[in-house]
């Protein structure tokens, strides 16, 4: 076996070992000097995204991975973890890498003047570990252990302003919620362990008979991962969070929340996905139910994000509230996809939905940027207090409005294809949701538009006469970006054909991640 | 009836931490809130494993004619108790020392005064 072959064999398992292990050595490089740590911490994610993409490589040739930690046979005692790899999961550590590489980049300038930053970069590293664990693990217990690193690690990374009272208050709000969050989901683990005495995602849904303990754990996981992930009426903690994080922790927590959407995806397709058909009562079948009700949600979390976006002067935090708009079509697409299985449009709502979340991470991820350029060089936060900015920060400027473009889902930009896929598919099912969807789409052009008048255009004002160009790094960062924006958006289907289609096809033939496991192992 | 037990103190202690999450406006009572909710949870994995009668689940030093694996507690929910409470202990301690630097910033723990994240 050549060394790249064993490396292969052991990606799944050193995706996770890299970061983790480099969290922990960080603290240690950070003695030596502060210019050393932060090219670690850079090294060691792109170490980490060397082994995704080797990992990606093989699961998209040859198919999902079972990597097992502990006993390698079917003896007893049987200890042992299973990690399943699919194309669903890779899609999404491919995202939380690049999420995670971007925010070092742009915490080196960004950042500069803190201290603390030894612990920073450790518990940032310890997020995308959490974050890649979520999405690879084929345990469901080991799945509620990534979750609650995530969620430690990410409300300690919120509160890292802690001077101000804000953060502190931003960061509470989020441990309550994702604490209670994951305790139910462990309630919901110990309800399936009573009834199938097993944990593994695979043997769970293979046995899963859809009693009515099933179906209520079914609500408890909708429910904990859906507050997690920010769908209205659970999401007021995500612009809090959101609006007062440093915004390259926003990236990475974006990165945590899309893992907790994954987790949906995985709950409701795979693990759901042998009784999806089963009729409830009226003989109404219960991925109708599931599909409406996540869809009635997503409507809700579109109106929510963008109403509430409109009236907010707090540059971050209007933001935040667009995050969760966009978090809304990403459930539409699914749930439209849910309700529909087995027509047509349905796996083409779900490539939308997919391809919706990268370009959810690309987009709302420039602004976040975008907007902490704004915040770094003025220190301003209101957009009554900044304005005129396109005259100093011309990069910037382009940057915010490719990002613009993009949210709003204008032509030649990402937001377009995934946008255009889900109202093409949504309106198949009922028009009345692509009409809604569309409209979302239109206000938050509005609500951008105002933004770009109100900072960036305008007469310049004599407090912001110091103001200079954001520095390289950050500029670095959001051109990264801008560039996937426009890339993805000329070129759609190279990502879809190569990543999202598999990944589609993936989460519909739950057969066959339930076969790796439970025929051969 | 009597084996039902647990299982409505398990109800009851998830329903009460909600209660306090919820309705409470002191933020130590929050945190106490979650721990509750997390012994309930705790307490339901632990219930799930018993067996009336059985050994501990020590696969290596079994009393001698213990049939395997009937008589033995079953080890799996209490690895995941460890954790869960291991976890907890984190929580709890990120929880309390939040709860400490607010109260140095607001001078209140009440709820309802620390509100400067409005709408």
């Amino acid at each position: 076996m050549t060394f790249l072959e064993a490396l292969l064999q052991h990606s799944p398992a050193l995706v996770i070992a890299t970061p983790l292990l480099s969290a922990f050595l960080l603290p240690l490089v950070g003695r030596i000097n502060a210019k050393v740590r932060d090219v670690f911490a850079l090294v060691m994610l792109g170490v980490t995204c060397c082994f995704v993409g080797l990992l990606a490589s093989d699961v998209l040739s040859h198919g999902p991975r079972v990597y097992i930690f502990g006993a390698q046979n079917l003896n007893v005692p049987l200890v042992r973890i299973l990690f399943e790899v699919d194309s669903m999961g890779i899609f999404m550590a491919i995202i939380t890498v690049m999420l995670a590489v971007i925010a070092v980049i742009y915490s080196w300038s960004f950042l500069r003047r803190e201290d603390g930053l030894d612990k920073y970069y450790t518990l940032l590293l310890l997020v995308v570990t959490s974050a890649l664990g979520m999405e690879l693990t084929g345990d469901i217990f080991n799945f509620f252990v990534f979750l609650e690193i995530s969620c430690i690690a990410s409300c300690a990374l919120i509160a890292f302003w802690v001077a101000e009272g804000e953060a502190l208050e931003a960061a509470f709000k989020y441990i309550v919620i994702s604490s209670v969050g994951a305790l139910f989901i462990l309630f919901a683990i110990g309800i399936f362990y009573a009834q199938y005495n097993a944990l593994n995602i695979a043997t769970l849904a293979h046995l899963l008979q859809f009693t009515f303990l099933d179906k209520f754990a079914l609500v408890i996981l909708l429910v904990s991962l859906g507050m997690k992930a920010g769908l209205a009426p659970m999401h007021m903690w995500l612009p809090d969070t959101y609006g007062r994080a440093p915004p390259s922790i926003v990236l990475i927590i974006m990165s945590a929340t899309l893992a907790s959407f994954y987790g949906i995806l995985r709950v409701v397709f795979t693990f759901y996905g042998n009784v999806l058909t089963t009729s409830l009562r009226f003989s109404l079948p219960a991925h109708v139910v599931i599909g409406w009700i996540l869809i009635a949600l997503a409507i809700v979390s579109i109106l929510i994000g963008v109403i509430m976006a409109l009236v907010q002067t707090d540059l971050l935090r209007l933001i935040g509230y667009v995050a969760v708009a966009e978090i809304g079509y990403m459930f539409l697409a699914i749930g439209a996809s849910v309700a529909s299985l087995g027509a047509p449009y349905a796996t083409v709502a779900l490539h939308g939905g997919i391809l919706h979340i990268f370009n959810d991470a690309v987009d709302i991820g420039l602004l976040f940027l975008v907007a902490g350029a704004i915040y770094y060089v003025t220190k301003k936060r209101s957009l009554d207090d900044i304005s005129g900015l396109a005259r100093t920060m011309k990069f910037t400027t382009i940057f915010f409005m490719i990002g613009l473009l993009a949210v709003a889902g204008m032509p030649p930009l990402n937001g377009f294809t995934s946008k255009f896929l889900i109202y093409e598919s949504v309106y198949q099912l009922n028009p009345i949701l692509s009409i809604i969807a569309l409209l979302g789409s239109i206000l938050l052009l509005a609500i951008f538009v105002k933004v770009l008048y109100a900072a960036f255009l305008g007469s310049e004002l004599p407090a912001l006469k110091g103001v200079t160009e954001a520095p390289k790094s950050m500029l670095l960062a959001m051109g990264f970006l801008a560039g996937f924006a426009i890339f993805i958006g000329l070129f759609p289907n190279l990502l879809l054909d190569t990543l999202v289609k598999p990944a589609a096809s993936a989460l519909l033939d739950h057969a066959q991640y339930i076969s790796m496991v439970v025929g051969g192992l | 009836m009597i084996e039902y037990i647990p299982f409505i103190a398990v109800v009851a202690m998830i329903l009460i931490g909600l209660y306090a999450v919820m309705f409470r406006r002191n933020l130590i009572k929050i945190v106490i809130g979650i721990s509750i909710i997390e012994s309930g949870v705790n307490l339901f994995l632990i219930i799930l494993g018993y067996r009336d009668g059985g050994v501990a689940p020590i696969f290596t030093s079994l009393p001698p004619g213990t049939k395997y694996p009937e008589e033995m507690v079953l080890p799996v929910p209490q690895a995941l108790t460890l954790t869960s409470i291991v976890i907890g202990v984190a929580v709890l301690a990120l929880m309390l020392s939040l709860v400490m630097h607010i109260y140095r910033k607001y001078g209140t723990l009440d709820v309802q005064k620390i509100r400067r994240l409005k709408e």
